[in-house]
């Protein structure tokens, strides 16, 4: 088990390399990304804990991670990139022309990791719903994990498969949904409030835990408790509240930095809040 | 292999394609363990009744939840199994349409999307339960398949072959219950592979799906007339098969497309781009569902309204042929 210490400093490593990637294409969405880069990096350092050299694209007899919110690409590329799947190197031709690193995940282009291509939003708790029902037709006792946003929970698409997931108990599932709160035309809230999310989950017969996402013991501690509650006929989703822009003071809470990159002075102001930790890629 | 014999294929006729359909997952399904059955609420459309009672765990109901149902198949096709997602044309087709797009067409998921009761053959259901665009639209779609089987039988044939095959299909079902019966015994169905039915020295008429038996009936009637046609059954409309087409090319005095589709880009507008990439080509009549919502009617009502029975196939051609002279 790594300390706390280890993994916020990778947490941060990842977030330089987040806004250097996103400063070095001219484009990207650093304000998400940023925001779920401790739950990300908790997820894989110390609950998944795949084998990145013998990844698969089935997947089956292990942990399983999607993510629905393909924009924040900039974080899990670095994950991947960090936990041993490919180079970090690579990490610098996110956006690139025939770079593997697209703006939103693919698979057409062989990087190793991932498994469902994202971007369009809305879709990626089918494909977890079916994959975790998909390891119990194969009586494979591994768990799918999911990142959704929470703006794509506008998405009607979602609600199919909250639905469906609850009804055919599907219990080796845990959704995790990165409420923070932004969208790109603002606050969730006024573009389309989600109203009283807890309560609407509940009602779809999930179990629903919050968790505060830009605080690693809280990671820990909930995620424990989210996979404690598998298996007893529910699905899990997490409320995860985090802070757009989480760890860069003048991009925190922002929903400009939803899709915008940093130009040079932003990016020097960023990266002087950043200890490089593990060495930049 | 599921038995080709007259009382399959009778009763498989009878049934209509529908419900042949779930009969020959059925079969399928008891060969192959990975086969999986996704349905938004149509398992009793589809005839999978039985599937269900045999193997309830691979008989997936989503609830009428169309875009839901592609994403759960394209994870099942992720953890190799071959999932069947089953729905209606219209529903299948365009309410999951991006769905189908992204995990069919961009990721090359193993999926087999059916498309129940195309064209007309939900009948005094009305336009929102036709199927006049499914052709043009996931032909639009890089790398998936589409087969629309003449009869039963065919589509015994394409469901064996699609799970033969890796890689996403579009299987498009046409008519009604009476399916007329095109193929009478067993014979060779290879995905993209068109089938001459009836060799003819004057015109070639391509049809697909249900307009395989109307394009052979108007070829009896043109015969009478003194006009001899080939026809073919162009069951795979992508990939298109375009060497069996080149042959035709420089026997053929007119070429025509028959379908229960819009006209614009179904399998008229397939041959008709693979046509302009050629120098010399005769005349392309493409027959087809006219550009616009109609009123509804029953099956035969709304193929009488476009144009598409037997005698008005036969009628449309001749009146092209002879001012071609």
């Amino acid at each position: 088990m790594l300390s706390v210490k280890k993994l916020q400093d990778i947490s941060n490593q990842v977030r330089r390399d987040i806004i250097r990637m996103t400063h070095m294409a001219g484009s990207g969405h650093p304000g998400g990304a940023l925001g779920a880069a401790d739950f990300l990096v908790t997820l894989y350092y110390e609950f998944m804990k795949p084998d990145p050299n013998g990844f698969t694209m089935d997947g089956t007899e292990e942990d399983i991670f999607f993510l629905s919110n393909g924009h924040v690409s900039a974080l899990w590329y670095s994950v991947l990139a960090r936990y041993g799947y490919f180079g970090i190197k690579e990490l610098g031709t996110f956006r690139r022309m025939g770079s593997r690193l697209q703006g939103h995940p693919s698979i057409i282009d062989g990087l190793p990791g991932i498994r469902v291509a994202s971007g369009s939003l809305g879709m990626g708790l089918s494909v977890a719903t079916g994959a975790a029902l998909a390891k119990k037709l194969n009586n494979d006792n591994h768990l799918v994990y999911l990142m959704l946003g929470d703006g794509e929970l506008e998405e009607g698409q979602n609600w199919e498969a909250l639905m469906f997931a609850s009804a055919w108990k599907v219990d080796n599932l845990i959704a995790v949904i990165d409420y923070n709160g932004q969208q790109i035309d603002g606050p969730v809230e006024k573009v389309m409030d989600l109203g009283n999310l807890r309560a609407k989950l509940e009602a779809f017969g999930w179990h629903v835990i919050e968790m505060y996402g830009n605080d690693i013991p809280d990671i820990l501690e909930k995620m424990k408790e989210s996979i404690a509650n598998l298996h007893k006929g529910k699905p899990v989703i997490v409320i995860m509240t985090t802070h757009m822009g989480f760890g860069v003071k003048f991009m925190l809470d922002n929903h400009k930095w939803h899709g915008v990159p940093p130009n040079d002075d932003e990016a020097k102001q960023a990266l002087a809040q950043l200890d490089e930790t593990l060495g930049d890629f | 292999m599921i038995q080709i014999n007259p009382t399959n294929i009778r009763v498989w006729s009878l049934l209509g394609q529908n419900s042949a359909l779930g009969n020959a997952l059925l079969e399928i399904a008891k060969e192959n363990e990975k086969i999986v059955a996704i349905t938004s609420d149509l398992a009793k459309s589809s005839g999978l009744d039985r599937f269900g009672k045999l193997f309830p765990n691979r008989l997936i109901n989503t609830g009428i939840a169309e875009q839901n149902m592609l994403g759960i198949a394209a994870a099942f096709a992720n953890e190799d199994f071959i999932p069947f997602a089953i729905s209606f044309a219209a529903f299948s087709v365009l309410r999951a349409c991006e769905p189908t797009r992204h995990f069919m067409g961009y990721m090359q998921r193993n999926v087999k999307l059916i498309g129940l009761g195309s064209g007309f053959a939900m009948g005094v259901f009305g336009n929102t339960h036709y199927c006049r665009e499914d052709i043009a639209i996931i032909r639009a779609i890089p790398g998936i398949a589409i087969i629309s089987p003449a009869d039963c039988t065919e589509l015994v044939k394409a469901m064996e072959a699609s799970a033969e095959y890796t890689g996403p299909v579009y299987i498009r079902l046409t008519g009604i219950m009476n399916n007329p019966v095109v193929y009478k015994k067993n014979y060779n169905f290879e995905i993209g592979r068109a089938i001459t039915l009836k060799q003819g020295t004057d015109i070639t008429i391509i049809a697909t799906g249900s307009m395989v038996y109307n394009s052979l009936l108007a070829s009896e009637i043109l015969e009478k007339e003194g006009i001899s046609a080939t026809v073919m059954d162009m069951h795979t409309i992508k990939p298109l098969d375009r060497k069996i087409i080149e042959n035709e090319i420089s026997s053929s005095k007119l070429i025509v497309t028959v379908e229960e589709h819009s006209k614009t880009g179904g399998l008229g507008g397939a041959i008709a781009e693979y046509l302009c990439s050629v120098q010399h080509h005769p005349v392309l009549l493409r027959l087809g569902m006219e550009d616009q919502f109609q009123p509804a009617g029953d099956y035969h009502y709304m193929l009488g309204q476009n144009e598409l029975l037997p005698e008005q196939i036969a009628s449309n051609v001749r009146q092209k042929f002879l001012s071609l002279k």
